[in-house]
């Protein structure tokens, strides 16, 4: 090949670079590995992860759900996951029609009226909705419950540092672990969001109505965050509700731990806001011979086009994850998200029911809750939790001194359908022994 | 089928409906354990106004088989690496590689939650932190971070940490003035609206007719004073080497500001040269082009970023440290890899938890695999492809730059376009012949533009079919120009009216009557 | 070869005006749509919107390209051709009728004088294709 194009090295296919830029030595990274000692290499660090095979009630985030076996089957075909973004519709439809149908799952998941082909994550998708919340409405500040992750929070505060935007934290309601309307006092005409997350941080679930009507008031959006996916099978939908945008981490929907990563952000808000939306949009659309097919459209307001002008600077998101999260929803249907989410939210009350028996632990909030609460005890949480642990092999729970210093008796549990009743059995008889 | 084409022909393509459209009330696809705790009412625990209002109406109910059948019919209407070469310029489409989807898979990786403690997810930080030293090696840059999930989130990642660093280095009140961001005209859409995200404004460089960053235009821009950073691909869009980078980097930091790579196109640089060596302060990687992790139809992606000494400061937290320990007792590791939040000059965090952990495992996988050796030859052979392709394409295509492409390279239409065809109606004829298209209209300073990256993943026979491909559709286009035109023939739809879909964007499905025109049923 | 109507003004981001009294009739050119493509939306501003001339008042988006659209003179939004919002396609099968973008209450009637007649504006566009 070398002789044919006229080239009389390999070294010389390099000349335009620089002689004193060429690497002399080779790189200093390990020599080759064969595939059984790759795969000794990884079996041997993984099992470093002790935590990977215990009983978990972990959540903050992150959720332990079931995963139908033909999840994994289906997205590890070569036609999905070898496959480019979907920029050649003619040979894209297998991936464009799944878009296709992942936007009609989030739409009616949260009772909106269009949602994007998928953001990073629901942090970054939060993050997201405040800026296009500044951009249609012309205002800049927002105002955010401090009931929201933290880590969200950081991500937004991130992703306005520069963009000319205010963003304020308001405070919750320690009795009822939720945001009260009163809590926006600083909500005016130059406020451009509100924004909550429910289930919030606590597991406590918000009054969506009645923020949404609080900021409508003031000419403000109502931004909606959601950690835990399943609720939507049994919670009221945000869009119902009159959340403007709803941005939730779709994780729960069929992907795997991992580590945090990758996971899916979903996106969702109203028609007439179809052109600030960020992201890619996948659309019908119909050949000359009438056919129909799928193509991204809108493409107006992205990168590519608009540069510096554009929504955002997304270009690839979360492809395969979202046709995870629409294998899952498709598999576990209408009646499937509803039992998953009916089993979450049974188990993880008796969780509390039984934890709140036991003396010296008590549950601080009085909001309803899906399927995440906080316990408080009487000593340290931490060290609790990991006596727990390594006595048990039990993860009861998220210490939120983690996130918050002042806050060190207090743990979140959260309760999957993957929580058995001996799981839960075995936590209560822990904490009740450990005091 | 015709004479020219020998690579592929026609095969049984479903016409597969939205899964709305074949739900039925009572089917189900799943199975899970009864409850085993004892039910209580649900009005006790939720208030019924917070109770869904609407029963998921119009979520489909189908059976397991109904899903797997959905799915693997549309499957095959999708073109794939596993098919065949992607020739698209600026995405690196190699081969996404076995072993790596089953490191991921291990269940000690995968049914880890990313708050299990510290203690308990030693494993999970090595990867990263082995990753990170790897990355760095690569680069010649000692700062990593891999918290962003796609090279643009790791392009805003850099700028931020430019913009963070100038406003620390000059004070708010003096940085305030430095706000502009120098872009070439050749730049992908990402890099503008990433400064805009950070703050900046944009000016854009002239590139010369040799298709390099024009430096005297760049010396011009400098001179203002008001140059925060210059943000350039190396090679550039066109598949050129900058070879005046190290001139190019004096003069942006003698004006005071910093250069970001964008390093989309590292397949012509991994063991070959690194960009920390050339002036570079900070760059960011695309894991799923360069490191061979999946596509996956639009991501995901993994868009590290890694930056000088100087810049380490304001990486995003936490960062993966490793911490000695005693080396007394000899059966505890020498040192435990711990997070670290101590960086008060930090941007911040740009995502929840760690980034897009298991394409980290994929990417570490393909390093691995590949060692030293390995890296350097997947350079050589993603080069000496792309060479060879511009050699065989010379003939019949117009290559606007004559200078000799490194992984990628450009040609127009500007030769077919006097028959009245264009690079969108190659491209839609390349399918028929069994290829997915190069990149099109791109970058915008080429008209017409026609980039094409074969990558290191092609053998020599793929290539010389992609070349009397495209050599036999440049005689199509002189003597039968309605064959290209109206390509694609062999696929399941021709071209779509997409001023008709973005005039009346119809984005989801919705259970009324369905437009009278579908045809498939 | 684009149309280009005898009895307009013309600007060199291929906008057009029609005056009627002290109201100017404003869209884009012949020349213009054809470059652009099959239009799919039109950004337009409210009635009573105030711009200065050579302002940007809105923009007219293709499939693939979003250009803004400059308004020749000064003055107030009288009117805007809401009927774009639904047949945007109009800009592109009648760009100097049905596919007017906006009417402006001109704040100073001499503006009009320093716009391209219609053979200046055919020399223009031939200039700028070569």
């Amino acid at each position: 090949m070398l002789r044919e194009i006229g080239v009389a090295s390999i070294e010389n296919l390099f000349d335009s670079i620089p002689e004193d830029l060429r690497l002399l030595k080779r790189l200093n990274v390990p020599a080759a590995l064969s595939e059984i000692e790759l795969l000794k290499r990884f079996g041997d660090v993984s099992a470093l992860n002790t935590a990977a095979s215990r009983a978990s009630f972990l959540g903050a985030g992150a959720y332990s759900h079931y995963v139908p076996t033909v999840v994994d089957h289906l997205i590890s075909r070569s036609e999905f996951f070898t496959a480019y973004t979907p920029y050649q519709p003619e040979i894209s439809q297998g991936t464009l029609q799944s878009i296709f149908e992942f936007q009609t799952l989030v739409c009616q998941l949260t009772g909106m009226e269009i949602a994007n082909a998928s953001m990073y994550d629901g942090s970054t998708a939060l993050a997201e909705a405040v800026l296009m919340a500044e951009r249609v409405t012309k205002r800049s500040k927002v105002i955010a419950s401090s009931a929201i992750h933290p880590q969200y929070l950081e991500v937004a505060h991130t992703y306005v540092q520069h963009a000319g935007i205010e963003l304020q934290h308001s405070p919750y309601c320690t009795d009822s672990g939720t945001t009260l309307t009163e809590s926006f006092a600083a909500l005016d005409d130059q406020t451009a969001a509100v924004v909550v997350q429910s289930p919030n941080f606590f597991g406590c679930v918000e009054d969506l109505q009645a923020l949404s009507e609080k900021a409508h008031a003031s000419g403000a959006l109502l931004i909606v965050s959601i950690t835990e996916a399943m609720s939507l099978g049994l919670l009221r939908s945000p869009g119902s509700c009159g959340a403007d945008i709803v941005v939730a981490e779709g994780q729960s929907f069929g992907v795997p731990l991992s580590f945090g990563g990758p996971y899916v952000g979903l996106f969702a808000t109203r028609d007439k806001y179809a052109r600030q939306i960020p992201g890619r949009l996948v659309g019908e659309a119909y050949d000359k011979q009438g056919r129909r097919g799928f193509v991204l459209t809108l493409a107006t307001r992205e990168q590519h086009i608009r540069r510096e002008k554009a929504t955002s600077n997304i270009c690839t998101n979360e492809g395969l994850i979202a046709l995870a999260a629409t294998v899952y929803l498709e598999t576990m249907g209408r009646r499937g998200v509803q039992q998953v989410a009916h089993q979450c939210t049974q188990k993880a009350h008796y969780t509390a029911h039984e934890i709140a028996k036991l003396e010296g632990f008590w549950l601080p909030f009085s909001a309803p809750f899906f399927n995440e609460f906080v316990v408080r005890a009487s000593t340290e949480a931490a060290p609790l939790l990991e006596k727990l642990a390594n006595e048990r092999g039990i993860d009861g729970g998220m210490a939120l001194s983690r996130f918050d210093s002042n806050r060190p008796n207090e743990f979140l549990v959260c309760v999957t359908e993957t929580n058995t009743r001996e799981q839960i059995d075995a936590l209560v008889e822990g904490l009740r022994s450990s005091v | 089928m015709e004479p020219n084409i020998t690579k592929v022909t026609t095969h049984i393509s479903h016409n597969e409906q939205l899964i709305f459209e074949r739900s039925q009330p009572g089917r189900a696809g799943f199975s899970l354990p009864s409850l085993d705790v004892n039910e209580i009412p649900l009005d006790e625990i939720i208030p019924h106004e917070f109770q869904r209002e609407d029963d998921l109406a119009g979520m489909p109910e189908v059976s397991e088989v109904d899903v797997v059948r959905h799915f693997t019919r549309m499957s095959s209407w999708n073109y794939s690496i596993d098919q065949g070469m992607y020739p698209l310029g600026s995405c690196t489409m190699k081969y996404n590689s076995r072993l790596n989807e089953k490191v991921a898979r291990i269940a000690g990786f995968a049914n880890l939650h990313p708050l299990a403690s510290e203690a308990e997810s030693q494993g999970a930080l090595q990867v990263i932190y082995e990753l990170q030293k790897h990355l760095a090696e690569i680069t010649g840059l000692p700062g990593v971070s891999l918290q962003p999930a796609a090279g643009a989130h790791g392009e805003m990642t850099g700028i931020l940490i430019i913009r963070a660093f100038i406003d620390a280095r000059d004070g708010k009140e003096a940085s305030a003035s430095r706000r502009v961001m120098l872009i070439p005209d050749s730049a992908h859409g990402t890099n503008p609206a990433s400064a805009h995200l950070s703050g900046f404004s944009v000016k854009t460089i002239r590139s010369t007719t040799e298709g390099l960053t024009d430096l005297d235009h760049l010396r011009e821009l400098c001179a203002h004073g008001e140059v925060a950073g210059l943000m350039l691909t190396n090679p550039n869009t066109l598949g050129l080497f900058e070879r005046n980078i190290k001139e190019i980097c004096r003069i942006v930091h003698d004006a005071g500001g910093l250069v970001y790579m964008d390093g989309a196109n590292m397949n012509a640089l991994v063991g070959i040269a690194r960009p920390g060596d050339m002036g570079v302060d900070v760059i960011h990687l695309n894991l799923h082009k360069t490191f061979s992790t999946p596509h996956g139809g639009g991501g995901p992606g993994s868009g590290p970023c890694c930056c000088t000494k100087e810049l380490e400061p304001f990486l995003p937290v936490p960062r993966i440290m490793a911490r000695t320990v005693d080396a007394d007792d000899e059966h505890r590791l020498k040192s435990m890899l711990r997070l670290d939040f101590d960086y008060p000059q930090s941007i911040g965090r740009v995502k929840a938890f760690f980034g897009n952990y298991g394409m980290m495992l994929r990417a570490l996988a393909y390093i691995l695999t590949h060692g030293y050796d390995g890296l350097r030859e997947a350079t050589e052979a993603a080069v000496l492809n792309a060479r060879y392709i511009a050699h065989g394409l010379v003939e019949d295509y117009d290559k606007p730059f004559a200078a000799p492409p490194m992984h990628e390279v450009v040609f127009t239409d500007k030769r077919q376009a006097r028959k009245g065809v264009h690079t969108l109606d190659i491209a839609k004829r390349l399918i028929d012949y069994g290829f997915h298209p190069p990149t099109i209209y791109f970058p915008l300073i080429v008209s017409g533009a026609m980039l094409i990256e074969p990558t290191e993943s092609v053998g020599r026979q793929e290539l010389d079919q992609f070349i009397e491909a495209m050599q036999s559709i440049a005689r199509e286009a002189v003597v039968n120009p309605e064959l290209v035109l109206n390509a694609p023939h062999t696929t399941r739809i021709g071209r779509l009216d997409e001023a008709a879909a973005a005039r009346k964007p119809v984005l989801r499905w919705k259970p009324v009557a369905p437009r009278a025109a579908t045809g498939d049923r | 070869m684009a149309n280009v109507p005898e009895n307009l003004h013309y600007s060199k981001d291929h906008e057009w005006v029609r005056v009627e009294g002290d109201t100017a009739v404003i869209g884009i050119t012949d020349h213009a749509q054809d470059q652009l493509g099959d239009v799919v939306y039109v950004e337009l501003p409210k009635e009573g919107d105030e711009f200065a001339a050579n302002e940007s008042f809105g923009s007219v988006e293709s499939v693939k390209a979003v250009s803004e659209v400059f308004t020749p003179v000064s003055g107030k939004v009288a009117e805007v051709n809401q009927s774009l919002n639904d047949e945007p396609e109009k800009v592109n099968q009648d760009p100097y009728g049905d596919g007017w973008m906006i009417k402006i209450k001109m704040s100073s009637s001499g503006e009009v004088d320093s716009l391209l007649t219609a053979a200046e504006y055919e020399d223009f566009t031939k200039a700028e294709n070569e």
